[in-house]
Parts: C-alpha cells; sequence; structure tokens
C-alpha cells in the first residue's frame, strides 16, 4: 500500500504543475491591473508616478517568463512569496484563514453525515412509505435551496426571535475565535454556518445512501443474508450499509475538499474570515500570487482528498487492493 | 469677500442634515466602541501609498497629522486646525513660505519624541517620495518646492507658486507622521507595521478580520481620547452589517448605508438609533469617449447629456440610492460650487427638460446619428452605479437612443477605460477633502491627468485652469471656476457629473461626539467619541 500511495503522491506533480501554468496564464488574460484596482478603485486622484511604482515593487512590470520561473521556483521551496495586495506573506494570508474553513468544513461534514447516512437509510429502507416520501421532501428542498439564502434567513429568525422573546435582538459573533480559546463564543459562531452548509450537503448525500442502499437491498448476497435467517439489523448494518458507502464516501471527499475553499457565500454572509472570501479578494484584486497559492492549495486539499477516499474504498470493501 | 465665506460657509454646513442634531453634552470616560469597515481588509497600512478608506477607517486613531479639517465643524470645507502644530500659520513671502510650530512634548507610542524633523521626514515622503516608494497623492502637492526643519520644533513649507488649493491638500487625512528614525531605517516598515503619536496605541490586527486600538494616556489633546479602546471589524457584506448594528454587535459604520437600510435600522430600533446624513464629496461621471466616433461629435455628447433629467431624478433615485443633490463639477457644499441659476445653463441640467430632449433630438439629427445604438461600460457595484446607470438607460431611450449596458468589475472596468475600450462610462469622482482647484484637476485632458479617461483635447480648457490654480483671489478664482466647467461640460461636453452621493450614517444612540463630514476619509480618528451607557 505504500508503494501505491508513493505512486500516487508523485502523480499529483504534473497536476500541480499542470495546474500551475493554467492559473498564470488565465490571471493574466483578464483585463486589469492590481495597481489601478488599488491606487483607483476609490474614484479619488492618484499621481500616475505613484502606479509605475506600484507596478515596479510587486514585480508585474518584468517580463512574463520571469515571473513564472520566479513562481515555480518558489513552489519548489513552498515559498509562495507575498501578496501583492497586502504586502504580506501568502502563507501568513492563508493560514489567518484556514482554521476557520477547515472548522466549517469539519462541522458541515459532521452535520451531513449525522443526517445523510441514517436518513438515507430509513429511505431506502421504507421505500414508497410516508417517511421515505417526507425524507425526500427534505432531501430536495436542502438540494433546492442556495445556502446563502438560508444562511441570511437563520441569521434574520435568531434577530427576530430572540428581539421577541428577551427584547433583545441577538446574533451569532461575527468574528472568530479559535475553540481553543473560547468555546462557546466558538462554536456560536459556527454552528449557524455549519448547519446551512450541512443541510445542502446532507440532502445530496442523502439521497446517494437512499439510491446505493436500494441497489445493494436487491442484491444476491441480501437475499442469501435474509435465507440464513439473519436479523435484518445486521443485514442493513454488517452487509448492505458497508458495501452502499462506498459512492457516499466518494461524495463526501469531493464536497469535503470543496467547502475549504468554495463557500464564498456563506463565508461572506456570516463574515467568516475563511478562505473561500480570501480567494473571491484575491481574484477581485487581481492578486496573482495569492490567487496562484489558493489554486494551489485547492489542487492539493483535492488530490489528498481523493487519496484517503481511495484508501477508505480498500477498508470498506477488502476486495479492493492497492497496487 | 469675507462676508461672501461666511454666507456660503454656512450654506456648506446646511448641507449636512441630522436626522438628530447632537446636543452639547459632557462627554463620559470609558468604553470600547466597536465599529464595521465595510470592506475585506485593506492593502497595506501604510497611508501615505494606500488611497482606499479601509485603510484610513483601520488606522487613522493611531496616528498625527500636521493639519486636519477641524474635526468639531467637519461640515466646513474651509476650517482647518491645527493637529500637531501650535498655530495655523500665516503665510509670509507673499504666499510662498508657511512656517509651522510643532508642539513640543507629543510621544510616539514607544516613548520616543515627536519633533519638526518627523514632520518633515513623513512630508518628503509623501512629497517628494524616495525611489522605490510610491506616494498615492504626490501630484496634489506639485506647489511644493522646499520642505525644511531647522530645528526640533520648525516645520516650513516654502512653495513655488501661491495657490487657493495648497491648504485643502495640506489636510489630507492619510498624511501620517511617522518616526523618522523608523523611515531611515526602512522606508517600507510602515507597510506592515503600526506606531504612531494617535489617540489609540495599536493592540492587535487579525487579517481581514478585526483590528483594535486602546487608549493613548500620553495624547496631547487634553482629555482626548474619551473611549478606553476601540475595535473595528471588516465586514464587506451589507446584510451583516445592518445586523450586527441592530443586534449591537457593532454600533456603526462610518462609510454610509443605503437609505432603506437606514429606514430598517430606524424602524427596528426606533430611539435607539440616530442618523447622520451629508452631501458626501464623490459623485457619479458620466464619461463619453471624446476620440470614439460618433462621441468625437460635440453634438452628440451634448444630446447625451441634454437628454438626462438630473432636477427630477436626483429626488426619486435618494429614495433607493445613495444619491441626492444635482451638482456640477465641484462639491455642492463648497463656495465654489455653482449655484442652480448658474448650472441651469449646462446641458444636462436645463430646468425644462422638454426643450432640453427636442434639443438632444435636434443635435442627433443634425449630426446623423438619430436612434443612436451604443453600450455603456459600468461597474458591477450596486451602490449607485448599478442604479444611476439603470436610470441613464431610461433616460437616454427617451431621446430615442438605444442603450445597453458592460457591468464590469473593479480590474475590468479600469481597464476598459484606460484602454478606450468603450463608448461611454459610468465613473466616479471621490475625493477626501473638498479641494474644488485640485479636484477639478481631474477634469483636464487624459496626457495631462492620465486618470482621465474622456481622451478629450481641449487647450482653452488647460488654459482656464492653469489660471485658476495660480489665482489667490477666492472671488477671481470662483469665476475661474465658472469657466472651467462651462468649458467642461457646456462647451466641450467632454465629462458631465450626475448626481452627487449622498452620505448616510445610521449609528447606536449612545455613540456621542462624532460629527459627520461631506467625505468619509475624515474626522475618522475616534479622538472626540464618547459613549453615553
Amino acid at each position: 500500500m505504500y508503494q501505491y500511495i508513493a505512486k500516487r503522491v508523485l502523480l499529483t506533480i504534473p497536476t500541480l504543475l499542470g495546474a500551475a501554468a493554467l492559473v498564470f496564464i488565465l490571471m493574466r488574460l483578464i483585463p486589469g491591473d492590481i495597481c489601478l484596482v488599488r491606487l483607483g478603485g476609490g474614484g479619488g486622484s492618484f499621481d500616475p508616478k505613484a502606479l509605475i511604482a506600484c507596478h515596479a515593487e510587486i514585480g508585474v512590470d518584468r517580463p512574463f517568463i520571469v515571473q513564472f520561473a520566479e513562481f515555480i521556483w518558489g513552489l519548489v521551496r513552498f515559498d509562495f512569496g507575498t501578496s501583492m495586495w497586502s504586502g504580506k506573506p501568502v502563507s501568513a494570508e492563508i493560514l489567518a484563514r484556514l482554521p476557520i474553513s477547515l472548522e466549517i468544513a469539519l462541522l458541515g461534514t459532521a452535520v451531513a453525515i449525522s443526517i445523510a447516512i441514517p436518513l438515507g437509510t430509513i429511505s431506502a429502507l421504507k421505500q414508497n412509505t410516508w417517511i421515505d416520501v417526507v425524507v425526500r421532501v427534505f432531501a430536495i428542498g436542502g438540494i433546492a435551496t442556495p445556502s446563502f439564502w438560508l444562511g441570511i434567513m437563520s441569521v434574520l429568525m435568531v434577530l427576530d426571535v430572540s428581539a421577541w422573546a428577551t427584547g433583545t435582538p441577538w446574533m451569532p459573533p461575527i468574528e472568530y475565535v479559535p475553540i481553543w480559546q473560547d468555546p462557546i463564543r466558538n462554536l456560536s459562531m459556527a454552528i449557524l454556518p455549519a448547519i446551512t452548509v450541512g443541510y445542502r450537503y446532507a440532502a445530496v448525500s442523502m439521497r446517494m445512501t437512499r439510491s446505493a442502499m436500494l441497489e445493494v437491498m436487491r442484491e444476491d448476497y441480501i437475499r442469501t443474508a435474509r435465507s440464513k435467517g439473519l436479523v435484518n439489523k445486521i443485514i442493513v448494518n454488517r452487509h448492505a450499509l458497508k458495501n452502499a458507502l462506498l459512492p457516499v464516501v466518494t461524495l463526501l471527499g469531493i464536497e469535503f475538499a470543496f467547502l475549504i475553499g468554495g463557500l464564498v457565500v456563506t463565508e461572506q454572509v456570516f463574515n467568516l474570515n475563511g478562505v473561500g472570501r480570501l480567494f473571491v479578494l484575491a481574484v477581485q484584486n487581481q492578486d496573482y500570487t495569492l490567487t496562484q497559492a489558493l489554486v494551489m492549495l485547492t489542487v492539493v486539499i483535492f488530490v489528498f482528498t481523493n487519496l484517503v477516499v481511495d484508501l477508505l474504498y480498500g477498508w470498506l470493501d477488502p476486495r479492493i487492493h492497492f497496487a | 469677500m469675507g462676508a461672501w465665506f461666511l454666507r456660503t460657509g454656512l450654506a456648506a454646513m446646511l448641507a449636512v442634515g441630522l436626522v438628530s442634531a447632537p446636543r452639547a453634552e459632557t462627554p463620559k470616560r470609558g468604553g470600547i466602541l466597536t465599529y464595521m469597515i465595510p470592506a475585506d481588509g485593506g492593502p497595506s497600512l501604510d497611508g501615505h501609498k494606500e488611497t482606499t478608506y479601509a485603510v484610513l477607517h483601520a488606522t487613522a486613531p493611531f496616528y498625527s497629522v500636521l493639519i486636519r479639517v477641524n474635526p468639531d465643524n467637519p461640515a466646513s470645507t474651509s476650517d482647518f486646525v491645527c493637529d500637531l502644530c501650535t498655530e495655523m500659520p500665516k503665510p509670509t513671502d507673499n504666499g510662498l513660505t508657511y512656517t509651522f510650530k510643532i508642539r513640543t512634548g507629543v510621544k510616539f507610542h514607544d516613548g520616543t519624541p515627536l519633533t519638526a524633523h518627523d514632520v518633515a521626514a513623513s512630508w518628503r515622503r509623501i512629497v517628494f517620495p524616495p525611489a522605490g516608494v510610491s506616494s498615492a497623492r504626490q501630484n496634489n502637492f506639485v506647489m511644493v518646492d522646499k520642505i525644511e526643519d531647522p530645528d526640533d520644533t520648525t516645520f516650513i513649507i516654502k512653495l513655488k507658486f501661491d495657490t487657493l488649493s495648497f491648504l485643502p491638500a495640506l489636510a489630507d487625512p492619510y498624511a501620517y507622521i511617522y518616526s523618522k528614525a523608523i523611515l531611515d531605517k526602512d522606508q517600507h516598515w510602515y507597510e506592515s507595521h503600526i506606531m504612531g503619536s494617535g489617540p489609540f496605541k495599536f493592540v492587535r490586527y487579525d487579517i481581514g478580520q478585526s483590528i483594535e486600538g486602546e487608549r493613548n494616556p500620553d495624547y496631547y489633546h487634553p482629555g482626548q481620547p474619551y473611549l478606553d479602546g476601540f475595535k473595528a471589524i471588516f465586514a464587506p457584506k451589507e446584510s451583516v452589517r445592518l445586523d450586527a448594528i441592530r443586534s449591537d454587535r457593532a454600533a456603526l459604520e462610518f462609510r454610509s448605508m443605503p437609505p432603506a437600510a437606514r429606514d430598517q435600522l430606524v424602524s427596528a430600533l426606533g430611539d435607539k438609533i440616530v442618523v447622520q446624513q451629508s452631501d458626501w464629496n464623490c459623485g457619479n461621471v458620466l464619461t463619453p469617449n471624446n476620440a470614439k466616433p460618433p462621441f468625437d461629435d460635440v453634438r452628440v455628447r451634448k444630446a447625451l447629456f441634454l437628454a438626462i433629467d438630473q432636477w427630477h431624478g436626483a429626488e426619486a433615485l435618494s429614495k433607493i440610492a445613495v444619491v441626492h443633490t444635482v451638482g456640477g463639477i465641484v462639491f455642492p457644499g463648497s463656495p465654489f460650487a455653482a449655484t442652480k441659476k448658474e448650472l441651469e445653463k449646462l446641458p444636462g441640467y436645463w430646468p425644462d427638460i422638454e426643450k432640453a430632449r427636442a434639443e438632444a433630438r435636434r443635435l442627433l439629427k443634425e449630426s446623423g446619428h438619430e436612434g443612436l445604438t451604443f453600450e455603456m461600460l459600468n461597474r458591477n457595484v450596486s451602490q449607485p452605479y448599478g442604479i444611476v446607470g439603470t436610470w441613464l438607460v431610461d433616460e437616454f431611450s427617451k431621446v430615442g437612443m438605444h442603450v445597453t449596458q458592460r457591468v464590469l468589475p473593479t480590474g475590468p472596468w479600469l481597464a476598459a477605460m484606460r484602454q478606450g475600450d468603450f463608448s461611454v462610462a459610468l465613473e466616479a469622482n471621490c475625493q477626501n477633502v473638498v479641494n474644488p482647484i485640485a479636484d477639478s484637476g481631474r477634469y483636464l485632458p487624459h496626457d495631462l491627468y492620465p486618470e482621465n479617461f474622456a481622451y478629450h483635447k481641449d487647450p482653452v480648457q488647460v488654459e482656464i485652469y492653469n489660471k485658476m490654480l495660480h489665482e489667490t483671489d477666492p472671488i477671481k478664482a470662483r469665476a475661474l471656476m465658472r469657466d472651467f466647467e462651462n468649458q467642461t461640460i457646456g462647451v466641450g461636453a467632454h465629462q458631465l457629473m450626475v448626481t452627487w452621493w449622498y452620505r448616510i450614517v445610521p449609528m447606536r444612540s449612545y455613540v456621542k461626539g462624532w460629527k459627520i463630514s461631506p467625505s468619509h476619509y475624515l474626522n475618522q480618528d475616534l479622538a472626540n467619541i464618547w459613549l453615553d451607557k
């Protein structure tokens, strides 16, 4: 298995190089200029000499090939340079935002798993009953409802309910505090966004669990297990669910990787200073170095998550061997 | 002349409307003010280098400046007072030399004394930046010849020519006074660090999230600051800011909120909220590309302006957008601004809109462009670009023009204008201290003012501007400003100011001492704010 892991890690190198070249070229194809956004975005006057000085300072006045070589050489050394916008190291910019994104992704995934797998299983086992209908409506609601709308509505609901109950409107904190510093404040900030993203995530996973379970429950080995006289609980938990989870795990992996950098709107709605918001800011400001680093981070997260999912396959289905 | 300025100064103050006018009360000491900055965090922390309010709202409380707009009378466009100097100087040498006496006993937050040498080092960095240092407002100081600091308490600025634009430029709120010792070691240190002599000492900065300051006990303005500290939270999403004020997670944001947000807060919080409002030294500018057919024809440009009913439009738009007042190229509260009667002579301001539109149709027919179709470039910012842009499209349709909008994010929008890749653009002019002469420089041709995207050539306009820049009599300068305005909008029809913006600041009623100004860049050091709770 170690050989397999080493092979997979080596295979990420061309993926990373391809992504690096792509993001480098695409960012430079977007019309505009970070120095212009910085100096002229507010609509005020600025000195044209400041624009030239800005270009020289961040190095965008050099030939593309020099900039690309510097970017790749930096990647090799895990040095992503400094943000063209803030002048701070890119690693500091990302590390400041990663904990909140990671926390929401983990909590959202926990919410999704705790809803999706039991409800998806029950829905499959109670196919075409009222329970199945209710669960499917709940799932379709989750898919159809945009997370940002759900987020705004949930904050408004908290505000209105608290105002009605206590006379003073209350909303969750709008600043992140690490969980080890103040767990209550941290969780009161994180819980609503986790439920908001977890609901949509759960809805998708629930439908996948249901359809996978329905398929597995019709397999010959399930019929054999029943004919052996095994109780339903053992059939479902030991024989059916484990096999049905293969596509669900794949989906959970992809969604988890997406949550780390893709919670753009949810992060804005709850004022979470996360990686998704940073991503949008970097693209808007045309901050090449920061965008490049964020794309590379996303690629690494996806590659790593896929590797973990592949390894989980082996645990879930012993017939799968890693060569 | 004095009486004239007094009258016009009063008019400027009346331009600031307070829904709840602050009463004179005895300030209370203590408390932490939490406010929001409607941005995702600024770029660097260096005020000399940056132009966004996100930097200013986060860092101004840490710094002193040489002179400033009077914090107790920020609505005035001509009331400048000392911050670090002891007395506003009377210029000598035929108005060419300004000698400032610097306060003694002022300390930087690291305990080192602040002297005239620090003031001079900071101003040299702004006016004559060393190689590798960018100074965003360097072009406001074309009149400065020399900066001298003969001793610890004397700071002298010598001018090449006397001009009315000098003092307002000197009151630049970004002109922080930095430590000479630090600048001598590293000119870029202040991009990522904070160390000033202002009312608050730096505590912490969580990148993109918040910044905190604590009271500076050694502050040189007696009794100030009143607050124990402050926390500024970055919150780009309007709904978050609105909810945060409603739930008292934050007391206010200093930039502005749209009318709907104001009304929502007033309705939800009643007397727990007060609103300060003012005409804003920002406005939208309609810029036809004077070098691109058919807008290279002055008749087409005039027709474009004549189609717009600003007088009725501004009133209707003010209910849904942060716009309010019709004005020319000068901030409406300034003594240099055109009166309504003066404006009504210019295309785009005619009082009889039917007559104006008939003239627009005639000009289009005469130039062979009846039913003109074009695309208007706009920025993807709703307040107020999106709303004003949509209104303009409708206005143009009333003279038979067919207009669509190309709405782009800030970067590509600026790039399209710089490349001349547009027919008509909706842009903005947003300045800090009201400095009519310097501010109107942005209407000069592209070869003189590279950020003017009308791409016009107009030697007459340039000649008038140069006369105005060197004129030291305010009455004559105002007359020249009318000529310049007439040349820009009337004769050349190069660009048109479309509705000035309106600043709306709802705040928790326990926030006292702060007075709104015509610019969200001014009066932001928080020294005079106190909390009544």
